[in-house]
């Protein structure tokens, strides 16, 4: 079997779906004949037709609102917003409406949708195209967010995101989308959504993160390693509802804690991690938790993005502050 | 230069304010009984207005907008509809919640701070009321993307205020609905404010319905104080578009002759001249005198529905008062289909509290 890309992962696992159930449909600006700006859609229009693979009118808020109305008619629409940078007219409908139609209706009326969205940095894209904000959503009580960080996570979480029941925030890290392959064997297998994934295993710290950091982040692993210091890897994959049991199982066996992620410092996913471990394992930690993170500022643009990224040394070195504590 | 495109707006109206017919009553109207269903739905409506404000006044029920003046825009609506379709409502059309099933207590209910006020059992596709402000037309334009799915003959009505045709979701969705030919009404119930605000600062457009032309879908003017040419024009929409025939902006040229809300004082900016004028042209009253200059209706028929109407109203209020709270885990029984873990602790705690 061919190794695939992420990208043709999501493509793979939108395929499989639409063929097993009619009521999947598609939408977005560019998705059809073009197959999306990143090739996410890529031969979907020509298999399924332009009533299930629709390029709508260039509007972001739209797309957000008819998804909400088919949802509710029992469709199960999964938009692409082109840009992360782009979805937020749409924050109104997501939140106001995706998020709480189930519960302002008692159950009445639901919403299961997937709003997919390529995003964060590294691919040298003009302005706006690069943020991270997936904060903004988890901190949504309502909806579910989701980051694949390779080929077969992306296959399996798309579908669990699919077939789940309430809305779900799909946001794929578009810099992996094609730096690995892997086989992904197509056969409609879900992986589950409030889990996170261990991807190595070591006893003298935990390593934390998602998406795009998610390669750094084994990559220190690798050169710590190298040094005698062996690292528990974890994606979190499911950054709402979160799967903070694995998380706080690891730091309780290794006592130290970094959180990776590419998104701004303040008030991101990591600052609730570390807070969860507080409560959950504070007399487990042999040192504070550190977070190697995006700054608090406006995303440089192209020519210094590197910069703002987490880079691998700057993850080893978070992990050499927490070694600092005997 | 050459014309390369020419457009009007046409008006409707049947009834004037002084209760003559001004164009031949449509067919519907012709039928028995039919101009007094929509008189009495225009009564209780207006009974129950007045209840609701006192629920408000009296500390019984939280903020509520009332439909004094506008209930002919509603009550058209609601008459025209068919079970089979789907209602959009904004926040103003208890009328129409009223006509398509929703009980009276549960919209108490509602405005009373109970959730359980948008579950209708009758209309189980209708969406519930809308707050923010324009939001639900994309709602309206989705639902009829999914009924064109699935190639269904029926269609979806959304309403909102003169407002909320400033805002962009109102031509997103009239755009798609006309790009897409979706099978949707949208009515806009044109009562001259929002909130302080008055038509004539909302847009320099001569009409609202002419929003319609550079969405390329018909758009109509309409007497909203006129019962019948309302519930003809929203008929009309409402077949060609359960037809295939695409969507209808239809404007409803009313008047609020109310507060904005229980938590406004429209005497701060509604002159006062203006609203006396309105009076003069509300729909209860046009509809009446036509009936009674017609022999269909006359001073005893008045008062016993008005009994009626305030029979029905109070044994709901009745009822209202006597639903039992929700209990505090219902907070988290409906955020996701299940519960994620995190939330399970958090709805225990709250329980706990609660004891
Ligand atoms: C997006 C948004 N902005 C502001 C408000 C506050 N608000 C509630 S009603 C209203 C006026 C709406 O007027 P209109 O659309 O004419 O409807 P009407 O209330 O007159 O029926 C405003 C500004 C809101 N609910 N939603
Ligand atoms: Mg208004």
């Amino acid at each position: 079997m061919a190794e695939i890309t992420m990208v043709e992962a999501v493509t793979q696992a939108l395929a499989y779906e639409m063929q097993q159930d009619k009521d999947v449909v598609l939408m977005g600006e560019d998705i059809g004949l073009n197959g999306g700006v990143f090739r996410a859609t890529d031969g979907l229009y020509k298999r399924f037709g332009a009533e299930r693979v629709i390029d709508t009118p260039l509007a972001e808020t739209m797309i957000a609102g008819l998804a909400i109305g088919m949802a509710a008619q029992g469709l199960k629409p999964v938009v692409e917003f082109q840009f992360m940078g782009f979805i937020y007219p749409a924050l109104d409908q997501l939140i106001n409406h995706a998020a709480r139609l189930r519960n302002r209706t008692r159950g009445r009326l639901t919403c299961p949708m997937v709003a997919r969205a390529p995003f964060g940095g590294g691919i040298h894209a003009p302005e706006h195209h690069s943020e991270s904000t997936e904060a903004l959503f988890a901190h949504i009580p309502g909806l579910k967010v989701v980051i694949p960080s390779s080929p077969a996570r992306a296959y399996g979480l798309l579908l669990a995101a699919i077939r789940d029941p309430d809305p779900v925030i799909f946001l794929e890290p578009k810099r992996i989308y094609r730096l690995v392959k892997q086989d992904v064997p197509d056969d409609g297998k879900a992986l589950p959504l409030e889990k996170c994934f261990v991807l190595r295993e070591g006893s003298d710290v935990t390593l934390i993160s998602w998406g795009a950091s998610m390669h750094e982040t084994l990559q220190a692993a690798d050169q710590l390693a190298e040094q005698g210091i062996h690292a528990d890897v974890i994606d979190v994959a499911s950054i709402k509802p979160l799967d903070i049991d694995t998380i706080v199982a690891s730091v309780a066996k290794t006592g130290r804690a970094v959180i990776v992620h590419e998104a701004a410092r303040t008030g991101g996913v990591g600052a609730e991690i570390a807070s969860l471990l507080n409560e959950h394992c504070l007399l487990s930690l042999l040192a504070p938790v550190q977070r190697v993170t995006g700054f608090d500022t406006v995303m440089p643009y192209l020519k210094l993005e590197k910069k703002y990224l987490p880079s691998v040394n700057r993850i080893i070195e978070g992990v050499m502050k927490t070694m600092e504590f005997a | 230069m050459s014309r390369i495109a020419e457009f009007s707006i046409e008006y409707q109206q049947c009834l004037a304010a002084t209760g003559e017919l001004v164009t031949p009553l449509p067919a519907f109207a012709t039928q028995a009984g039919a101009l007094i269903e929509l008189y009495e739905w225009m009564v209780l409506l207006r009974v129950f207005d007045a209840k609701a404000i006192n629920l408000q006044r009296t500390g019984k029920m939280g903020t509520y907008p009332s439909s004094l003046g506008q209930e002919g825009v509603f009550v058209g609506i609601g008459d025209a509809m068919q079970a089979t379709d789907v209602f959009v409502p904004y926040y103003r059309d208890s009328g129409v919640l009223l006509q398509r099933g929703a009980t009276i207590s549960q919209l108490l209910q509602y405005w009373g701070g109970d959730e359980r006020g948008s579950d209708f059992k009758e209309c189980p596709e209708d969406f519930p009321i809308c707050v923010p402000i324009a939001t639900q037309f994309l709602h309206a334009a989705g639902i009829a993307t999914a009924i064109k799915y699935r190639h269904q003959k029926r269609a979806v009505v959304v309403t909102g205020g003169d407002g909320s045709s400033s805002k962009g979701d109102f031509y997103e969705a009239l755009n798609v609905a006309g790009e897409w030919q979706l099978p949707v009404v949208f009515i806009i119930n044109n009562n001259q404010w929002a909130i302080s605000v008055p038509r004539t600062a909302q847009t320099h457009c001569k009409t609202i319905a002419q929003k319609a032309i550079a969405a390329g879908i018909p758009g109509i003017q309409v007497d909203g104080n006129d019962a019948i040419a309302m519930r003809d024009a929203v008929d009309q929409a409402l077949q060609r578009a359960r037809n295939g025939e695409g969507p209808t902006l239809i404007e409803a040229v009313t008047y609020r002759l109310c507060d904005h809300t229980t938590a406004d004082d429209a005497t701060r900016y509604v002159p006062k001249e203006q609203i006396e004028k309105a009076w003069q042209e509300e729909p209860i009253r046009r509809l009446r005198q036509y009936l009674e200059q017609h022999h269909q209706w006359d001073e005893k028929k008045e008062q016993q529905l008005q009994q009626r109407c305030q029979e029905q109203v109070n044994a709901a209020v009745e009822e209202y008062i006597a639903t039992p709270l929700q209990p505090v885990s219902s907070i988290f029984d409906y955020m996701y289909e299940t519960l994620p873990k995190s939330l399970q602790q958090q709805r225990q705690a709250a329980e706990q509290e609660g004891r």
